[in-house]
């Protein structure tokens, strides 16, 4: 078949909301935008792990330790599920990991802020996880079947995640001078940072339509960005706590929150690799990789040994 | 074809990355053998199918089986695990979906409503 006929096959497959999976004939483009897009996902869920593991050996109390200890397993988790989609689309995990700790691939740039102190964990899955699950509840219906299960997955993991960083901050919310502090001080750090998650606005990225086209994307940065901004001007209320932005106002005839200017010379500074953490998540990840070798070595050692045993055996 | 320009969460294209260093040391060698890929399959329920649920990468199956325990069950998702390493998997092509699918389609005969029976006739 002529590659138009394919193209226009796969075409009128995704407009009639038919998933496409691996096996299936796809244009190269999409296959890449793809594999980069899910690559990053997962990058970004294993990434995201290092600000929050950072508290975990301080958390306040057993519970509290143990609720986080949950949560970045959860992260750990989603990683794994994005790389198997990523795989599906025939990249190695290997190179995947070697792409990201040789910084090639990218993740995330809210994971380069770092956590201060026990109210940034609350503001992280209040915030953070907020703005992530609004991406990926639109997720669940993209066009690329593996990715659209992985989504279906972790969104159904994603509530609790921020259910736990809004009660975290109730408590702080409610409790001594000192912890009121704290509470709206984390919020006025990652307002800012979550807002970015969303991406530059739709105005300043103009080769966008392919991407909705093939229903990777279905919903603009800015629309997920003004419904997140929705959801949290409210909900900052029940913590009688306030947002860090002079401009943000209910607008009557939207029907929406008006709110100020993203920093999008900072939005690019941190995605250059010049935030505040930058070099310290990738030295992480790689001293991690680094001294894993072992084990890794280790256990296929192992398994060829217990196989041998088993070929005796028989 | 227009590459994509926009940029959504985890989705920062190529050519606007930088500045990162490249560190050597980290690059798994090339003489590093990886993990082989396993595809998981969970029984949710006793009584019900196991089905299949994701993949993982693990030295050997027990290994794997102890990797998906940890990935898909931390919520009770699962009474039952198999696990089988993907390269034993053969998968039926999509291009020959025509051939392999096609000739059931004009079998209706083979549905119950295919057969009109009278009113009188009850539970069938
Ligand atoms: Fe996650
Ligand atoms: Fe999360």
């Amino acid at each position: 078949m002529p590659v138009q006929d394919l193209e226009k096959k796969f075409q009128e497959k995704i407009d009639n909301e038919v998933k496409i999976e691996p096996k299936d004939w796809m244009p190269e483009a999409y296959r890449k935008t793809n594999l980069r897009q899910i690559s990053q996902h997962a990058h970004s869920e294993v990434v995201g792990m290092l600000p929050e593991g950072n508290w975990i050996t301080r958390a306040p109390s057993l519970k509290r330790k143990a609720i986080l200890l949950a949560k970045v397993q959860d992260e750990a988790g989603h990683g794994l599920y994005l790389y198997s989609a990523a795989e599906t689309l025939g990249m190695g995990r290997d190179e995947m990991i070697n792409d990201l700790h040789s910084g090639k691939a990218k993740y995330s740039s809210i994971f380069n802020y770092p956590t201060l102190t026990w109210a940034d964990i609350g503001a992280i899955g209040w915030l953070v996880d907020g703005a992530a699950i609004m991406n990926q509840v639109m997720l669940t219906r993209t066009s690329y079947g593996p990715y659209a299960r992985a989504m279906v997955r972790i969104c159904k993991e994603e509530s609790f995640h921020q259910r736990q960083g809004f009660e975290s901050l109730l408590v702080l919310s409610r409790g001594s001078k000192e912890q009121k502090e704290m509470c709206q001080d984390a919020i006025n750090r990652w307002w800012w940072p979550a807002l970015m998650m969303f991406g530059p606005k739709d105005s300043e990225s103009s080769h966008s339509e392919q991407s909705m086209l093939w229903k990777i994307k279905r919903k603009s940065n800015d629309e997920l960005r003004q419904n997140f901004v929705d959801m949290i001007a409210e909900q900052v209320k029940v913590l009688g706590m306030t947002l860090p932005d002079p401009d943000l106002k209910w607008n009557e005839q939207r029907k929406h929150y008006d709110f100020g200017e993203i920093n999008w010379e900072e939005f690019w500074n941190v995605v250059k690799g010049n935030g505040p953490c930058n070099k310290q998540r990738l030295d992480a990840r790689r001293k991690a990789h680094d001294e894993g070798k072992w084990v890794r070595e280790a256990a296929l050692a192992y398994a060829a040994k217990k196989a041998a045993e088993r070929k005796d055996a028989a | 074809m227009n590459l994509i320009r926009k940029f959504y969460y985890g989705d920062i294209p190529d050519e606007k990355a930088g500045g990162n260093e490249i560190s050597k040391s980290s690059q798994s060698q090339p003489d590093e053998k990886s993990w082989p890929l396993w595809e998981v399959f969970i029984r949710s329920k006793q009584g019900l199918d196991h089905k299949h649920c994701g993949s993982l990468h693990a030295a050997d199956a027990q290994m794997a089986i102890e990797n998906a325990r940890d990935v898909y069950t931390r919520r009770m998702e699962g009474v039952s695990i198999w696990v089988v390493e993907s390269k034993y998997i053969t998968a039926s092509n999509p291009e020959e979906a025509g051939e392999l699918y096609e000739p059931a389609k004009d079998k209706v005969y083979r549905h119950p409503t295919f057969y009109n029976l009278p009113d009188e006739v009850n539970h069938m």
